[in-house]
């Protein structure tokens, strides 16, 4: 368990949170999972962790996370991967599972948190973007990364995000405090779409999965439908390159001049930049970097760009066509309840592959909540309710 | 053949907010310590995030309306990428798919007569960090006070076509820059600087030539002969084959009078622009842009010629109090409460603009209460206060512009006394005590009787009407 940990507080307190280490803390060391920010002490923390200070929650620790939280579960951290028996594991989930911390507070980018949870059992939310401020957190895709809570139960969940969400001036994206109240607002939930398409590459284990979160949702009295939409599946092509950008123009900043690592061997400042960050940056953040820098360039940002953002519209628009007639939509969180170290070692870029399924949510900033090894997506201020079908679900589960 | 010069300016004009753009740290650091001016937003940390200072966006609309722009009332932010240790996210945020304001006019005069300039865009961005060069240890270290400094960049279309008309353009910008008091625009203090576009083509050919851009000029006097230089320059190129032109990046080294090569097109880096996630469009309703449209000066040719009509001020007059708002606003504080123009505009000419020069302060630094102005005229033109010791208070209102000049002049002993006994004793002890004046005056010295009298003006501390002292004076002296 030690190793899920960046850095263990000593505390015997009763409400314990784990923050994983794209949340900023003021005096112990956040490293985004980077060689780049090895020891980097921010000189203020995160507002969300401030509010549950604020309201009684102690810090457990920092668990950590991959190169700034891109990657599948946390395996391409500096300090390796987390596994057992060639399993990989979540390093935030694994200290929640373990019962050290009654709920984590995480950066969910491109969607691990997510995954974390439906792999680890446990329940996470994801709250419509801009209801818990940003301040505080490494900047990686901030069009679409969102703080996030992982727990064993959903009622954790609900009475941690009722303390981080509210409005916060130091954040400009942060919605009105009336518009952050919402995601407490209880409404009901009558009818769930299967969203068909997007349990495409879905192995047996997911597939069981939905069904059986089918079948409790039905036993308690809510209408299950299967739907198609197409559109939804081109969130992840679209996500990528709009991560990718925004990450690319993000981690410009560790350049080895100001903070963060600087290499030993430069003769003048191309060569520092250039040789700190070839040392620091480990290989799939490199490829984002590369990518997301060629699809910005003055060649390519209209007709891939910009394109990005207009599909980020079009899916927007189809969610609310969608939510018409259903209240939340039901899709995987991943294609398979485990990842293996050796599937990931054959196909390097597995996370931009799998964030099929978390990029809808993440493009949209629509809320999510992983129940039963499932994502539910639901309208934008709809946490509460998302939260009641979880809790349903757990009931019918027993 | 002939050739004509086509120019283009890019000017950078930082805004003269009390904070920066995205954070609330000063703004101004001019001459302050480095490093003295930062916060972990303006630095660039991870986590900070910015929120739009809105007296920023308020500036940007004020100097868009002052050129003739058209205004987005959606406008946005963006991130413009490279790397430069003086930029400490190695982004700057920019404006760059909606500016503030679009399609601008400024008219100019020169020798020539008058000309428009249109103006392509004003946006709004960040500044950026100062790198200080140490020689003797061999280092650069940088300075952040100005990071995050509000700038707004004056794009021009290319219709400038000389060193006059582009300082005529400069000198217009700064006047009404500073008349919308948006701005220093104090090139010397680097509160205006100015990106110099040049190409050369036959006279009348309407095809541009081989551009060249010098970048971050700081004087107008290096503008014009950088200006002069390239024109040379490029028309040699052209004629007489020295080099071939090339689209780059020019230093201009002012002491050796030459540019030199920076940067060609070709290995110029990408800026990358695009929407910056973390500030939310702009949106300028109604009520803000009306209340910053009716916020706004007249234009300095307008109130010459209402000064003139309306105030029957003399052309010299007009013009020397339209040099600056600050001088306007005070000029007409002061009329509206004494009622005279000519006597405002006197006082404001022959004693607040000489006191300005004196103090070698610019006339837009001038924070004289202008009501009070007009009520120290009154005391003076109705005799209450002498011309002298008028001026003697004018002195205490600059330094302390809380002094109200009635109850001032009565606490130090001030104001003009129509005690006829005390004006006739105080004569008669001067006129006793130099019997060789008195005589010279008789002896038909005029001069004699100004020294007696400035004597006696002295002994009085000024407080006497002084055609009431002189009738007094001739009196006493002729009974001698």
């Amino acid at each position: 368990m030690m190793k899920a940990y960046t850095y263990k507080a000593d505390t015997a307190a009763e409400k314990r949170i784990v923050a994983d280490d794209m949340i900023l803390t003021k005096d112990i060391p956040t490293t985004a999972g980077s060689k780049m920010l090895e020891g980097y002490v921010s000189l203020f923390e995160a507002e969300a962790l401030t509010r549950l200070k604020n309201a009684g929650y102690s810090l457990s620790g920092k668990a950590d996370v991959g190169e700034f939280a891109i990657d599948l579960l946390g395996e391409t951290s500096v300090r390796g991967a987390l596994s057992v028996d060639g399993k990989i594991l979540n390093p935030a989930a694994e200290i929640v599972s373990s019962g050290e911390a009654m709920a984590a507070l995480t950066l969910d980018v491109n969607g691990s948190v997510r995954r974390a949870a439906a792999q680890s059992g446990l329940i996470s939310v994801k709250p419509t973007y801009g209801t818990v401020s940003r301040y505080g957190t490494i900047p990686a895709a901030c069009s679409g990364e969102t703080v996030s809570v992982m727990a064993k139960c959903p009622s954790v969940c609900r009475e941690v995000l009722g303390v981080i969400a509210g409005h916060d001036d130091k954040d400009g994206t942060s919605l009105p405090e009336e518009k952050c109240a919402l995601v407490s607002a209880a409404a009901p939930i009558r009818r769930v779409a299967i969203l068909t398409d997007m349990a495409e590459g879905a192995d047996g284990s997911v597939t069981e999965r939905i069904d059986a979160l089918s079948r409790a949702l039905e036993a308690s009295g809510v209408t299950v439908e299967k739907i198609s939409s197409t559109l939804i599946s081109s969130a992840r092509a679209a996500w990528n390159i709009l991560m990718s950008a925004e990450l690319c123009n993000n981690v410009s900043r560790y350049d080895g001049v100001k903070y963060g690592y600087r290499s030993d061997n430069f003769s003048g400042l191309d060569e520092l930049y250039t040789n700190s960050r070839t040392e620091a940056f480990g290989e799939l953040l490199k490829t984002a970097i590369l990518f997301g820098s060629d699809t910005l360039s003055t060649e390519n940002y209209m007709k891939v760009y910009d394109k990005s953002l207009r599909v980020r519209r079009l899916i927007s628009e189809e969610f609310t066509r969608m939510f018409e007639s259903f209240d939340a939509v039901m899709m995987p969180a991943c294609s398979s309840m485990s990842y293996t170290e050796e599937a990931v070692k054959a196909d390097k870029y597995l996370c931009f592959k799998e964030n099929f399924y978390t990029a809808p949510a993440s493009i949209t900033g629509l809320p999510a909540v992983v129940t039963g090894g499932v994502q539910l997506v639901g309208r934008a201020f709809s946490e509460a309710a998302l939260l009641d079908l979880a809790e349903l679900s757990a009931k019918e589960g027993k | 053949m002939k050739y004509e010069t086509v120019i283009g300016l890019e000017v950078h004009v930082e805004l003269a907010t009390d904070s920066k753009i995205f954070c609330s740290c000063s703004a101004h650091s001019y001459g302050a310590d480095p490093n003295s001016h930062v916060c972990p937003a303006c630095c660039g940390m991870p986590g900070m995030l910015p929120v739009v200072n809105k007296r920023v966006v308020d500036f940007g609309m004020k100097a868009g309306l002052m050129l003739d722009c058209h205004i987005n009332r959606t406008t946005t932010f963006d991130k413009k990428s490279y790397y430069y240790p003086d930029l400490p996210a190695a982004y700057q945020t920019t404006q760059w798919f909606a500016p503030v304001a679009v399609n601008g006019l400024v008219e100019i005069t020169t020798s020539k007569g008058k000309k428009n300039v249109r103006i392509k865009q004003i946006h709004m961005e960040e500044d950026a960090g100062k790198l200080v060069h140490d020689i003797r240890e061999d280092t650069t270290h940088v300075d952040f006070n100005r990071t995050s400094v509000p700038l707004i960049e004056i794009v021009s279309q290319p219709d400038l076509s000389s060193a006059e008309e582009v300082e005529a353009y400069l000198e217009r910008l700064k006047t009404l820059l500073r008349y919308a008091r948006v701005a220093e625009c104090e090139m010397a203090h680097g509160t205006m600087r100015c990106d110099v576009n040049l190409s050369v083509r036959p006279e009348g050919s309407d095809k541009l030539g081989v551009r060249t851009e010098m970048k971050n000029m700081n004087s107008v006097e290096a503008i014009k002969r950088a200006i002069e230089y390239e024109t040379a320059r490029h028309i040699d190129a052209l004629e007489n084959g020295t080099e071939e032109l090339r689209q780059e990046t020019r230093r201009w080294d002012d002491i050796k009078g030459k540019s030199y090569a920076m940067r060609s097109k070709e290995t110029a880096g990408d800026y990358r622009y695009f929407p910056d996630p973390n500030v939310m469009p702009v949106v300028i309703d109604d009520t803000w842009f009306e209340s910053i449209k009716s916020s706004l000066p007249e234009f300095p040719e307008v109130k010459r010629a209402r000064y003139a009509e309306e105030y029957g001020l003399s052309e010299y007059d007009a013009e020397q109090l339209t040099k600056s708002i600050a001088l306007c606003e005070c000029f007409e504080d002061a009329f509206s409460v004494c009622k005279s123009a000519k006597d405002a505009a006197n006082w404001m000419i022959s004693e607040v603009m000489s006191i300005l020069n004196a103090r070698q302060m610019t006339y837009d630094m001038l924070k004289l209460n202008g009501k009070a102005l007009g009520e120290l005229i009154l005391l003076v033109s109705e005799g209450k206060v002498g011309r002298a010791n008028g001026k003697k208070i004018l002195g205490a209102m600059f330094d302390d512009p809380t002094i109200a000049p009635a109850a001032y002049a009565e606490e130090n002993g001030l104001i003009v006394s129509n005690d006829t006994g005390l004006i006739e004793k105080v004569v008669a002890e001067v006129v006793a005590s130099d019997p060789k004046a008195v005589a010279d005056y008789k002896g038909g010295k005029e001069k004699a009787l100004m020294s007696l009298f400035g004597r006696c003006m002295k002994q009085l501390k000024g407080n006497c009407d002084p055609q009431m002292l002189r009738t007094i004076l001739i009196d006493i002296v002729n009974k001698q």
